[in-house]
């Protein structure tokens, strides 16, 4: 289970939160095609390694934080909040 | 004495204090402190069990969590409860056992016959056999192969106790796993530095490897002594780390003792969630079986298994038995049956020779040393050994139990559900996990150290450095124990399998034989976890503990590489098996999720209403008792007819106040906010990001910069979510504030061509006429002497008002409401009557707010602003979604009046009655038209109008005509609502 340091409230259990996806994605612009749209909707790179997510407190202060977790180890690197420049770590290449 | 098997004083039985159980229904003792497997030992019970798939009699192997084959169902007022392990199970006065598997009785089991064809039935053999047809698998395979095989049946009656078992949270500096010499050194280190322990021992009592060793008995007794004088150090026997969650929270079992169990009031398990900064795993090590043939006799156990019943219980596992073991520690227990005087049939070590063994003969023990068991033979207890040279030759041995040891495998369980490194070690032929130092440590023979002394102090050491990691100064000088010295070791032999004919099993409780690993090693499931798969080799309640590595190496033999390469299965939570009923806790029955109640839950109560759960929310379904909808029509009639008066109160309102209030309003919806006025209503849609629907619901501006949203009941968190995601992650530069005023406001909706009336008499000082308050109309209003809102909106069709005041004031305007309608008959209506209303009306709920529908489905295409951007905007255009080809929301009728409608009933042409062109979302009896109404999603739906197509509810046997129309069945003008 996770634990997540909230800025606003402390470290809480991973029960007090809801996961709302990949925080690296900006929403398309405006006038943007219906193409980017779609891959901004519908892809995603399922990596293994540091991710940028954003979870909601809804168990708290319902504020929304980025955060950067390992998808494998579940190591959290960063808490921020959503406007937070947060970026992941530098891996080591694989051996 | 109770048993014939009892030879002297266990440590942790009270020899004055019997117990009376029964097994099979066989009346026995045994002795306060024993499990039911040292006390069936004790009475000379070896066939304990039948196997999973062939059948073959099984005893008990092992002294703890990881037996194999002793699970019994144990029988009590509260039923059946399958599966529980002889060798954990507390014995306790008056407990009733039964074996499994087994039909019709232990001795002679029918199914057992399966074994005199077992040569037939490998592993796959199932999946290979009975592939066709493929109706016969679920209807007639499956079924019978599951009679035959399995464990135990559970056959629980509902319990009247509420909670079986509760739920705690511990928090703690460093959790250390298993009380052994390593982890009561760690815990007396730790523990004087001041940091906050918690110790778990899954046994009865602390000690570990220290109990097996009297010499060790002043060691552990004294530091037992002195953790209990340290207030930071909580030891708690009896509880297993069953799992462990990252982030420094494990899960552990503790299980109760009968008496502490009368204390706390029946309750039988403890949940302990612990989070811990540390951990430090010194969980020990799991002694291995041999494979060779016949390994599975009753009366074939563990050495160590063995030791531990003679130690703990003073039990002895045989009268004469014999050893087959590959290394020096081993030996312990022929020293320790010899030393309590019982004869020792001989023991096989495949080393050449070894110190442990001129050690055996001198006290006159045959020992053969450079030799193997090449198969038991016996069918329901061990007779006979036979034994062959690795020189050549072969001899006879009688005995009556084999004591087996291939050697000890540290116990990884945990570090494996960490992530742990696993590192081959070939002084004792095994793998050692390797933690990250910021989850915790390994010691002791949990990483291979072997001996009591090295443990001990590999313990101390691995707690001074998680003390020193977590800044803990060093605590006062340890008091200097003398520590026993380790024995001088010949080092092991890897032994793994032994060729012969007959079966030679690596995982007793699945029935998985060596030939089996190599059948799958043929048939390509090489990798260890696709081994794992083919046979169920690691699988079920032990988890294939004291045969995983054995698997492994017998791949890696079939492989032809080193077992360090071909490496073991991962082991997942949970270490042992946990009863649901320790996972519940006391969130059982009501309890298992909240409850909510509207303000008004009482008066509805008392007026005779029947409640419905919608998500959490308890809402009156019909103010009546009775069944049918005699009821509801009444109530559904008096609305179109006079008035009626509903509790709305669970809708879900948010208030949404700010500057950019307009403006993310019409972000968020797909229909226009900006152009709202003060004081009126819009109906608004609101879409995900993919075009589909998210909810629709009524939005109020109140003020310039001041709206109020209702949401459906279902959706209110959902869309809260969305709406405050979307505003910190997509619109953080818009000024507005979001409020969940849902549980605030309690709001009900009085309708009906009387309603007008109704509300002018409670809402003073308010013209109500459609010049000044027309249809969706909002207002501030004294209601009843309460400051609150008016809406004129309506979600029957009628003439309707939704009147609103702070939820303590709910019963004042309610009581109101219903004086000033009683000249009109007003009736309160429950949400079957509403239901009837809006599906008259073509209003949606959740049953068409379904997820996979767009605004053009439901024919709301008309509503999506063609300037700006909202949600939804870019995917709702995708041609896929406005192809005339999808469901459209349609109503349906009846041809025959008489005939009812179904919910869930598909819509077919009679020329492809196979092919679904939609279904009935809702259906009701009509109050105003005869007969049933429903809606429906229809493929092309809206070019269908005016056709009829069949409804069919095969589960019903239903087939019926009926009528596509619009959706508006009633006043498709809409002139009702602007009456």
């Amino acid at each position: 289970m996770l634990r997540i340091e909230c800025p606003w409230c402390g470290l809480r259990d991973e029960t007090e939160f809801h996961y709302r996806g990949d925080a690296s994605l900006r929403r398309p612009d405006s006038d943007a095609r219906l193409a980017e749209f779609c891959t901004q909707t519908y892809l995603r790179e399922n990596r293994r390694g540091w991710h940028l997510e954003w979870w909601l407190h809804v168990g708290g202060c319902r504020r929304l934080l980025k955060i950067v977790r390992h998808t494998d180890t579940h190591e959290i690197h960063a808490v921020g909040h959503p406007q937070d420049p947060l970026t992941v770590p530098m891996e080591a290449p694989a051996p | 004495m109770s048993g014939p098997s009892r030879i002297g004083a266990g440590l942790w039985t009270r020899p004055d204090e019997p117990v009376e159980f029964r097994f099979d229904g066989q009346a026995l003792r045994g002795l306060r402190g024993d499990t039911l497997a040292s006390a069936l030992l004790a009475n000379g019970v070896q066939l304990v069990g039948r196997s999973f798939k062939y059948h073959r009699p099984r005893g008990i192997v092992t002294a703890g969590p990881e037996e194999p084959c002793a699970l019994v169902d144990v029988l009590g007022p509260d039923g059946r409860e399958p599966n529980r392990p002889a060798t954990t199970l507390p014995l306790r006065e008056g407990l009733i056992t039964e074996s499994q598997n087994r039909w019709p009785s232990l001795h002679f089991d029918v199914g057992s016959l399966g074994n005199l064809v077992a040569r037939f039935l490998p592993a796959g053999f199932y999946y290979k056999t009975f592939m066709a047809p493929g109706w016969a698998w679920e209807r007639l395979y499956e079924p019978a192969i599951r009679r035959a095989a399995g464990l135990g049946r559970l056959g629980l009656t509902a319990t009247d106790h509420p909670s079986p078992a509760e739920t705690v949270h511990d928090h703690a500096d460093v959790l250390i796993v298993g009380a052994g010499a390593a982890g009561l050194a760690a815990a007396h280190g730790l523990g004087r530095t001041g940091a906050r322990v918690m110790l778990l021992e899954q046994d009865a009592a602390p000690g570990g490897g220290t109990l097996l060793d009297r010499r060790w008995q002043a060691w552990q007794q004294g530091l037992s002594a002195a953790l209990a004088g340290l207030h930071n150090v909580r030891c708690l026997p009896r509880s297993c780390v069953v799992g462990a969650y990252g982030h420094g929270v494990y899960a552990a079992l503790e299980t109760l003792s009968p008496e502490e169990s009368i204390a706390f009031g029946g309750i039988r398990e403890r949940l302990r969630i612990i989070r811990a900064r540390r951990l430090l795993l010194t969980t020990g090590a799991i002694e291995r079986l041999i494979a060779f043939p016949g390994n599975d006799v009753p009366g074939v156990m563990l050495a160590g298994a063995a030791l531990a019943y003679l130690r703990r219980y003073g039990v002895a596992a045989g009268g004469h038995p014999a050893f087959f073991l590959n290394s020096d520690e081993a030996y312990q227990t022929v020293f320790e049956f010899a030393a309590a005087g019982i004869a020792c049939a001989g023991v096989i070590d495949v080393r050449p020779e070894s110190r442990a063994a001129d050690h055996a003969r001198s006290l006159g023990i045959r020992v053969q040393c450079g030799a193997m068991v090449e198969r038991v033979e016996g069918a329901r207890s061990v007779r006979r050994l036979r034994i062959a040279s690795l020189a050549g030759g072969a001899t006879a041995l009688e005995a009556d139990a084999l004591l087996m040891s291939g050697g000890y495998s540290p116990a990884s369980a945990l570090a494996s559900q960490l992530g742990a490194k696993h590192l081959w070690q070939e002084s004792i032929a095994a793998f050692a996990p390797l933690l990250d130092p910021h989850i915790g440590r390994v010691a002791g023979a949990a990483r291979g150290r072997c001996g009591l002394k090295v443990a001990a102090l590999d313990g101390a050491a691995a707690a001074e450095s998680i003390a020193a990691e977590l800044g803990f100064a060093a605590g006062a000088v340890s008091p200097a124990w003398e520590l026993p010295a380790d024995a001088e070791q010949t080092p092991l032999t890897p032994l793994w399998e032994v060729r012969g004919r007959g079966k030679a099993f690596v995982d007793l409780q699945n029935d998985v034989t060596t030939a089996d690993v190599r059948l799958a090693h043929r048939e390509g499931y090489e990798h260890v976890e696709h081994m794992k798969r083919y046979t169920t080799h690691g699988m079920a309640t032990d988890q294939g503990r004291i045969g995983g590595l054995v698997g492994s190496a017998v791949l890696a033999q079939a492989r032809g590489l080193p077992v360090s390469e071909v490496g073991l299965a991962k082991i997942r939570p949970y270490v042992q098996p946990l009863p649901f009923a320790a996972l519940a806790g006391p969130e059982t029955g009501q309890h298992f999720k909240p409850r909510r109640r509207l303000p008004l839950h009482d008066w509805h109560e008392a007026a005779g209403a029947s409640f419905v759960s919608i998500g959490l929310w308890l809402r009156p379904l019909v103010y009546a008792r009775e069944t049918g909808w005699d009821a509801v029509l009444r109530e559904a009639r008096a609305v179109r007819r006079s008035v009626g008066i509903t509790d709305v109160s669970s809708l879900g309102k948010i208030d949404v106040q700010g500057p950019d209030a307009a403006r993310f309003l019409d972000y968020i919806y797909a229909n226009n906010f900006a152009t709202l006025p003060v004081g009126r209503a819009r109906y608004g849609i609101m879409l995900r990001e993919d075009g589909m629907m998210l909810d629709d619901g009524t939005t109020s501006r109140l003020g310039a910069e001041h709206f109020l949203i209702t949401t459906t009941t279902a959706n209110s968190s959902v869309v809260l979510e969305h709406m405050e995601f979307q505003l910190q992650a997509v619109c953080p530069h818009h000024d507005v504030l979001l409020s969940d005023v849902s549980d605030q406001w309690a709001q009900f909706a009085i309708a009906g061509p009387r309603s007008r009336e109704v509300v002018a008499s409670v809402a003073s000082g308010l013209d109500l006429s459609n010049a000044a308050f027309p249809f969706m109309a909002a207002s501030a209003a004294l209601l009843a002497g309460v400051a609150g809102r008016v809406f004129r909106i309506s979600f029957s069709g009628e003439l309707a008002f939704e009147l609103a005041v702070p939820a303590a004031h709910a019963l004042r305007l309610w009581t109101a409401l219903l004086a000033a309608g009683q000249a009109f008959g007003i009736a309160p209506y429950g949400l079957d009557a509403l239901n009837t209303l809006r599906i008259e009306k073509g209003h949606l709920t959740g049953a068409e707010l379904n997820g996979n529908t767009t605004a053009d489905d439901l024919g709301m295409e008309r509503m999506l602003k063609s300037k700006g951007d909202f949600v939804g905007r870019m995917l709702a255009q995708r041609p896929g979604l406005r192809s005339p080809e999808r469901l459209q929301l349609v109503g349906v009728r009846p041809i025959d009046r008489s005939q009812r409608l179904r919910n869930g009933a598909q819509l077919i042409v009679p020329e492809a009655p196979s092919r679904s062109l939609g279904y009935i979302t809702s259906s009701t009896p009509s109050v105003e038209l005869e007969g049933w109404v429903g809606l429906a999603l229809l493929a092309g739906g809206r070019e269908r109008m005016g056709k009829h197509l069949i409804a069919t509810s095969p589960i019903h046997g239903e087939t019926t005509t009926v009528a596509i129309l619009s959706p508006h069945m009633i006043d498709p003008e809409n002139s009702r609502v602007r009456a």
